[in-house]
């Protein structure tokens, strides 16, 4: 059999159990675990599928302009590459952490309903087909796929108000977005004749392309895609959405979500804003663009980060600090080198780590309307719940990028990067607003551990959600320790 | 045989892990004090087996063991590397060996304390950092055993934390100890600068390599100002460690410590770190005739005017500290001359009985109840026999009686500094020595002699154990013969071409030294050397002679009628130059008074803190009305979404 079956077998599994799980419901009955154990199963054989993939001869696809047609089953609208690979893993493993805190939060919450999993790997279908796509429509599937399932997500909870509020409003921005993405798309097919990312970066590097309206195109993509990984000024949903919506679901779209979103970052950059730093030509396009994302990175980091030191609400305080990681995460577009893609990528698998966990954290301690996840509810945690406290004492420190964490190293590669190209005034910004970050991560950590409360919040039961956290505690550890571990891989797999 | 040298600091450092983190629990004192004594012990061993290997194979080149990579970051790499040599050898047998026995008379002086085992932990952690200091191959091992020094004594000095202990505004031992570790981290700075000039300009920190890199081209770097500049930082460094003028004020403080401390550290081991990190750079300074010139006249300088100031103290410590000081500046005078075998060998004489001079002030003090005022004592010799006799065999070797050690290391001195042409530096050690004599005789016939100045009816004198008599008659059998290893070719020369042993021994240590400096070793002989031979001779027992006259009147009438004659004087000596006080109000207090009135009250708390804070509330401000942008309002987020993207389209537009 062609090799290139089993370096598909990733998508076909995902998409196969997507739409098992989709017919399970319908004939399982009340039995509710068929479909987690089902859930699980399924986002376990994708990542042992693609963790196969990555034993094989994968084709090492660095620059898209360098391949060409290699990928008949299809039709070259996806690519089987190393890299995607590893993004599968990451995906269905954010999957995975979800579902295990799910299970007791949503019928704590509100009502355990098995359709919660299918949504689920219907999203994870979607992000692969993001981290596979070739084909500027394959990637408009899979982010429209991973969207549609996350303002369903967003609005679970159907009798609360705010979730309800945080669905649609995600919904009528996120449509809003979608529409200049897919102009965008139309203005670079208009310029280049093709959809295939291979042709176009090819296209523009024999021609030097330059035109106005596929610079416009460019930036319309990358606008579209601003929405998705929440940077000012297309943030404002951000907030909103992860407050109301229920927290495990704001653990999965707050990671996984960004994860998917940065990644087509990655794969529009590369073939779309080549940088001949070697040759005489300089593309104007990608020049300005990278100028413009040097702005938003800024803006977005600053403003995320200032915004979130006067939030009472935990869950608002780390949504507005998602943002400002995703500023973060920005700059390693804005370098546009080797370094800042392999940073992005570091920093998107360490905070799919502390982000996860610190959700769950905090699903683990909200009552049943969710009213206690403000900063005053958290204070002298230590005594009720230390080991919880000290994990999110951890998770803040990762978050706010101190070494010996995870967080630190994901910060350090991007800013390398950054300065690397020259950027050095945005890491001077990145560094400035780290610091002011600081103040809010460790004003949680003051309140669980330096203060006490007559009333704390009671002893929390953790039942699946502890492996979970656990395992998010490892990753956070991990990769702090040894940041070499992935870096080493990238060199491998790149 | 020769990488047994890693074991060397090894076994201290066992013993000091052990005793450090089980001692609490341990809690008996003969366990204690036997692993204490037992790890450095060992050490001595070791130490004497290299040394018989380092004399069998004529070494000629060092031999490097390295253990581990200690730093590596870029070009600058670091190892734990130990270095066998005649020069790191030596040092080492003294350290270990006169170590071993002040441990021993330890067990006997802190018998009953309530830190015993810490007392313990401290003196097995100062071993082992003073033997990294001496058998480092590289600057920064060095500067690490340094520092590790610098921080046993703190610990030491301020061993009996809640002890009062009287000086220039110090009132506790702590702080005494806490200016210990201030003085010394002043030449700490002298230091750390010349090693970053060194590691910039040699790119290495291994001492070899300097060495040769620096012999390699004499003519170069000869009096260059770079090589005046690193050896006088450096020397700078010696000053703080080895306490001369100028950072010489804090040994006689260090004094606050137990007894056996002041022998090993602040006496025979420690403040001799100077001596060898110039000896052990001898090329360095050897190149630089200033530097040489510089550490010439500190030495003088110090030992003569140390000595002036113990002519008159009461206290039997204060009297020993300064006569260290003072014998200090005797070796940095050799040093200073190039006379650096004089210097080494001064500095093993005088571990010898400088260290059995403390222990026997220890076990005076031990017998005596805690007191230390010698106008206090009197007779003692009928209370304590052995420790009379070995106090007397040590203030001989000081004074220079002939046969003695210190006559043969002292007499070199005298005659290298007469020889290297330098007369009124000779001049100046010369009284020195006489000085010294008299201040040692007054010691002995102050508190030995005479008659009980003390309650008889209150205080029994008692001589002291076993395991501190013991440790006493060994250090004085040293102090006594020591001296036959550096016999001048003066004296030796119908028996043997090379009579002193020591200078054969470390030749290859300074033959580039010495060979840059022009000398060689001395073959003939001169009239001039027996005439100050005997006039040394001669200015000893003179000055004992006047000691034991000024003193073995019961009223001290002549001491007592020529400080009264010269009351201005004797102030001024027994006030040690007021040089505590002038440092306090010009140096202390001005920069304390800078501190508190501009730096503290007015750059931290208005500008920094003003800063910090000011930075603070605008953000939290900032904060604030950022927040309310976000109105919850779908249409108001789809506007600045517009807006957004209005304004980088038009910034495309405007650019291309």
């Amino acid at each position: 059999m062609n090799q290139e079956v089993f370096l598909a077998m990733p998508v076909f599994l995902i998409s196969a159990f997507a739409v098992l799980i989709v017919v399970l419901d319908a004939v399982s009955g009340k039995n509710k675990t068929i479909n987690f154990a089902f859930g699980i199963f399924s986002l376990l054989a994708t990542a042992g599928a693609a963790i196969y993939t990555l034993t094989l001869q994968v084709p090492k696809l660095v620059n898209p302009a360098d391949y060409h047609d290699i990928f008949t089953i299809t039709k070259n609208t996806m690519v089987f590459s190393s890299y995607s690979a590893y993004f599968d893993i990451l995906f269905s493993l954010a999957g995975i952490l979800t579902m295990l805190a799910s299970r007791s939060f949503i019928s704590k919450g509100y009502h355990e309903y098995k359709e919660y999993y299918s949504i689920i790997i219907l999203a994870v279908a979607g992000m692969v087909y993001i981290s596979h796509a070739n084909n500027l429509l394959m990637l408009f599937i899979g982010i429209e796929l991973m969207s549609i399932m996350f303002y369903i997500l967003s609005g679970y909870f159907r009798q609360r108000i705010e979730s309800v509020e945080s669905a649609l409003k995600y919904f009528l921005l996120g449509s809003f977005a979608s529409g200049f993405l897919l102009y965008g798309m139309a203005l670079v097919y208009g310029a280049t004749s093709s959809l295939e990312l291979n042709v176009i970066a090819q296209f523009i590097a024999k021609n030097n392309f330059n035109a106005t309206y596929l610079t416009f195109g460019i930036a319309l993509l990358l606008i579209g895609l601003s929405f998705k990984i929440a940077a000012f000024p297309f943030h404002q949903w951000a907030p909103d959405v992860y407050q109301g919506a229920p927290t495990t679901v704001t653990a999965f779209m707050s990671t996984a979500g960004k994860a998917a979103a940065i990644f087509s970052f990655i794969i529009i950059a590369k073939a779309l804003m080549p940088s001949f730093t070697n040759n005489a030509m300089r593309l104007v396009s990608t020049e300005t663009m990278q100028m413009i994302l040097a702005v938003l990175s800024a803006a977005t980091m600053l403003i995320g980060n200032i915004t979130a030191i006067s939030q009472k609400n935990i869950k608002r305080m780390l949504a507005y600090s998602s943002v400002a990681h995703a500023g973060y995460m920005l700059m390693g577009v804005v370098a546009n080198n080797q370094l800042g893609y392999d940073g992005i990528i570091f920093y998107a698998t360490s905070y799919l780590f502390m982000q996860i966990g610190a959700f769950i954290v905090l699903s683990v301690l909200e009552n049943k309307d969710s009213s206690n996840i403000n900063l005053d509810n958290f204070t002298g945690l230590r005594k009720s719940n230390p080991y919880l406290a000290a994990l999110m004492a951890i998770f803040m420190f990762s978050l706010a990028g101190l070494p010996p964490f995870a967080g630190f190293f994901g910060k350090y590669y991007l800013f390398l990067a950054a300065i690397q190209s020259g950027y050095t005034w945005l890491t001077i910004v990145a560094v400035i607003s780290s610091v002011i970050s600081v103040y809010f991560y460790i004003g949680l950590i003051v309140y669980m551990f330096f203060k006490d409360s007559d009333n704390p919040i009671a002893k929390a039961e953790l039942k699946l959600s502890s492996v979970s956290l656990f395992v998010c505690l490892i990753g956070v550890l991990l990769f702090g320790f040894f940041p070499s571990l992935l870096m080493n891989l990238y060199a491998i797999i790149k | 045989m020769l990488e047994m040298i890693q074991f060397v600091p090894l076994f201290p450092l066992i013993g000091f892990l052990i005793i450090g983190l089980l001692g609490k629990y341990l809690k008996n004192e003969k366990l204690i004090g036997t692993i204490a004594s037992t790890a450095v012990g060992l050490s001595f061993i070791v130490s004497v087996l290299l040394f018989i290997n380092v004399i069998g194979s004529h070494l000629e080149k060092p031999h490097i063991q390295n253990v581990f990579t200690w730093i590596a970051a870029g070009s600058f790499k670091v190892n734990v590397s130990y270095q066998v040599d005649q020069l790191s050898v030596l040092f080492s047998l003294i350290i270990t060996g006169v170590g071993f026995l002040i441990h021993v008379y330890s067990i006997g002086y802190m018998h009953g304390d309530r830190s015993f085992y810490r007392f313990f932990a401290y003196l097995n952690l100062f071993i082992f950092m003073m033997l990294n200091l001496v058998l480092s191959s590289n600057l920064l091992l060095t500067f690490l055993g340094w520092e590790g020094v610098g921080l046993s004594s703190y610990l030491l000095i301020g061993f009996w934390y809640d002890r009062k202990f009287e000086g220039t505004r110090i009132t506790w031992t702590g702080d005494a100890a806490n200016k210990a570790f201030i003085v010394n981290r002043i030449g700490d700075f002298g230091f750390l600068i010349a090693m970053f000039m060194i590691f910039i300009n040699f790119n290495t920190l291994e001492y070899q390599a300097i060495s040769d890199s620096l012999a390699a081209n004499e003519s170069f770097f000869m009096n260059s100002g770079l090589v005046t500049a690193i050896a006088l930082l450096m020397f700078l460094g010696c000053t703080g460690k080895s306490a001369q003028i100028p950072l010489a004020v804090w040994l006689p403080d260090a004094m606050a410590g137990p007894t056996p401390v002041s022998a090993l550290i602040h006496a025979a081991t420690m403040v001799t770190a100077g001596i060898f990190l110039v000896a052990r750079n001898s090329v360095l300074f050897s190149l630089s005739p200033t530097a040489m010139t510089v550490v010439a006249v500190i030495g003088v300088l110090t030992a003569f005017f140390a000595a002036t100031i113990g002519l008159v103290q009461n206290d039997i410590k204060k009297v020993l500290a300064y006569s260290t000081v003072s014998q200090l500046g005797f070796m940095f005078a050799a040093l200073g001359v190039g006379a650096f075998t004089a210097a080494i060998f001064h500095v093993m004489t005088h571990a010898f009985f400088k260290g059995l001079l403390f222990l026997g002030s220890g076990s005076v003090i031990h017998g005596m109840h805690e007191e230390q005022n010698i106008q206090k004592m009197g007779n003692l010799r009928k209370y304590m026999p052995i420790t009379y006799k070995t106090f007397y065999i040590a203030s001989l070797a000081i004074a220079g009686v002939p046969l003695f050690s210190g006559f043969f290391s002292k007499d070199e001195i005298l005659w290298s500094t007469f020889s290297h042409g330098s007369y009124i530096l000779w001049g100046l050690l010369t009284i020195s020595a006489f000085m010294t004599a008299f201040y040692m005789f007054r010691l002995v016939n102050l508190t030995f002699h005479g008659e009980e100045r003390f309650d008889k009816h209150h205080l029994h004198p008692h001589e002291s154990p076993k395991t501190m008599t013991i440790p006493l008659m060994v250090l004085a059998v040293l102090s006594a013969l020591g001296g036959f290893l550096g016999i001048p070719y003066a004296l030796g020369f119908w028996f043997s071409d090379h009579p002193n042993l020591l200078e054969n021994y470390l030749h290859p240590i300074f033959a580039n030294a010495n060979h840059i400096l022009g000398k060689h070793a001395h073959t003939e002989v001169h009239l001039i050397e027996y005439l100050l031979m005997a006039l040394a001779t001669a200015i000893a027992i003179f000055a004992i002679y006047i000691a034991n006259k000024f003193y073995s009147d019961k009223t001290f009438k002549i001491p007592n009628k020529l400080a009264a004659n010269n009351k201005g004087i004797y102030n001024m000596l027994f006030n040690k130059y007021k040089l505590d006080e002038f440092y306090f109000k010009a140096i202390v207090d001005s920069l304390l008074a800078l501190s508190t009135s501009l730096l503290w009250k007015v750059v931290d708390i208005k500008v920094v803190d003003g800063i910090v804070n000011g930075a603070g509330k605008t953000t939290a401000l900032v904060s604030e009305s950022l927040r309310k942008i976000q109105t919850g309002i779908v249409q108001n987020y789809a506007m600045l979404m517009m807006a957004g993207i209005v304004a980088i389209l038009a910034w495309i537009l405007f650019v291309i």
